[in-house]
């Protein structure tokens, strides 16, 4: 590292709970490639396909009515920002997979509006990701991915796909939005994988 | 969603400060010049890492305000945020001369190429302006033919960024549309408020033209620009967003 005359910083107190390279933020910035979709939920689906049983799909009313789970997480944005025990409540992926048996290893995730993001399905079960439809007590709003988003809060957040809409299984690995414009193909952000080659 | 990025490990590069101006009373651009800069795309960003005497270190990061060059030069317009870690150092105590490090460039979504031969419609609010400057001056640097119009959201007359320059480019197919939020210049037609659907449709292209709109700046502004140009027909996959704050930092 070259030092840089005259800077000084601002060193925090240690948090072990902050991964390398992030600060603490108490707002909950957004980040998003275009407009807000905003989704009604009576014309709103889930879906799952492209396992050996193909097919699930849930409407609005059915997907609330499964089993649903408060989620107390810290969550990690690549642009450095991480907001710790951030509070939720949404629908276990485990929950929404039970019964499908499938050969493939990857997930793509599909949302309303066309974003995409890539992820390795042993990431989203046992206990690892949710469909999140409230935020601290309220409706998921529209600009943070409402009516529903995914959350998988041990990856980066922009896997954390907005206005999710559909999950494709697939045997082979397929790059996602962001990351076929240079972001990690994985982003764990313990070990710092924000850009591709990181 | 067309269009791919090169793929290539971004490693840090000394980048040393050779020209400072300041563009308002708390901010200013700085020029730096990295000799081994891989080039870049106008609209794209850059990681900067600042490192103190004891080997203590902050990353930020900044849109590029410059066109892409063949100099290595390279520029970047900060903003000073009362409360942050980096941007005070950056607009006031750096001097030429001194080097930081910076990593890139960043993202391959909000850019613009000169083989995009639609109208382009940029909407800035605050200094939501840069990777859009990056974007006029890549216009003008390459001779490309596509019409420009931006539309500038600032609060007052002493917040216009690169006020010269867009005022010596609003020619030759760049149309400059200034709005003020708090407070306007005397005799100023408009009254001082945000950007509403009349002052879009007078400013921008008609959904007819098939631009490309570009709207960057805080969280609330671009939820409400972009909002408004999808309620005119602008369809959503040709605006494309980059949104800062609420934490006031860009992202």
């Amino acid at each position: 590292m070259a030092e840089s005359r005259g800077f000084v910083g601002r060193r925090g107190a240690a948090n072990a709970k902050l991964p390398p390279g992030q600060y603490l933020t108490a707002d909950f910035p957004v980040l998003s490639a275009g407009p807000t979709p905003h989704v009604p939920v009576d014309s709103w689906e889930l879906t799952i396909d492209g396992g050996t049983n193909v097919g699930r799909r849930w409407s609005w009313k059915a997907f609330r009515e499964l089993p649903a789970e408060k989620i107390t997480v810290d969550i990690h944005c690549v642009t450095r920002w991480s907001k710790l025990g951030t509070s939720w409540e949404g629908v276990s992926l485990d929950t929404l997979l039970t019964g499908i048996t499938t050969d493939a290893a990857f997930a793509l995730v599909h949302s309303y509006g066309g974003y995409t993001t890539n992820v390795p399905l042993k990431d989203l079960r046992d206990k690892q990701a949710w469909i999140a439809f409230s935020f601290d007590g309220v409706d998921l709003a529209p600009e943070h991915g409402g009516p529903a988003r995914l959350l998988v809060p041990h990856l980066y957040f922009w896997k954390s796909a907005k206005w999710v809409r559909g999950i494709t299984l697939v045997d082979h690995d397929e790059p996602g939005f962001w990351e076929r414009y240079g972001y990690h193909n994985y982003g764990d952000p313990w070990r710092e994988q924000r850009y591709s080659g990181d | 969603m067309a269009g791919t990025a090169v793929l290539r490990r971004l490693s840090w590069q000394v980048a040393r400060v050779v020209a400072l101006r300041d563009e308002t009373a708390t901010a200013r651009t700085i020029t730096f010049e990295v000799p081994t800069w891989p080039g870049h795309i106008a609209g794209q960003r850059v990681d900067l890492r600042a490192t103190a005497a004891d080997g203590y270190s902050a990353v930020r990061e900044y849109s590029i305000a410059s066109a892409p060059r063949a100099d290595g030069r390279l520029e970047l317009s900060v903003e000073r945020l009362p409360d942050g870690e980096v941007s005070p150092y950056l607009t006031q105590d750096l001097a030429i001369g001194d080097t930081l490090e910076l990593r890139g460039p960043i993202g391959g979504w909000f850019v613009w190429r000169e083989s995009q031969a639609e109208p382009i419609h940029l909407v800035a609010g605050g200094s939501g302006i840069v990777p859009l400057m990056a974007m006029i001056r890549s216009r003008v640097a390459t001779g490309a033919g596509a019409p420009f119009r931006l539309l500038y959201s600032v609060r007052s007359p002493d917040s216009v960024w690169y006020r010269d320059e867009l005022q010596a480019l609003s020619v030759d197919g760049l149309c400059v549309t200034v709005v003020y939020t708090r407070t306007a210049p005397s005799n100023w037609p408009r009254r001082p408020g945000r950007i509403d659907a009349t002052l879009l449709a007078e400013a921008s292209w008609s959904p007819t033209a098939f631009p490309t709109c570009y709207v960057c700046g805080p969280t609330s502004f671009v939820e409400h620009v972009a909002g408004l140009l999808t309620a005119m027909g602008h369809s959503p996959d040709r605006i494309r967003t980059e949104r800062f704050g609420p934490s006031g930092g860009k992202k």
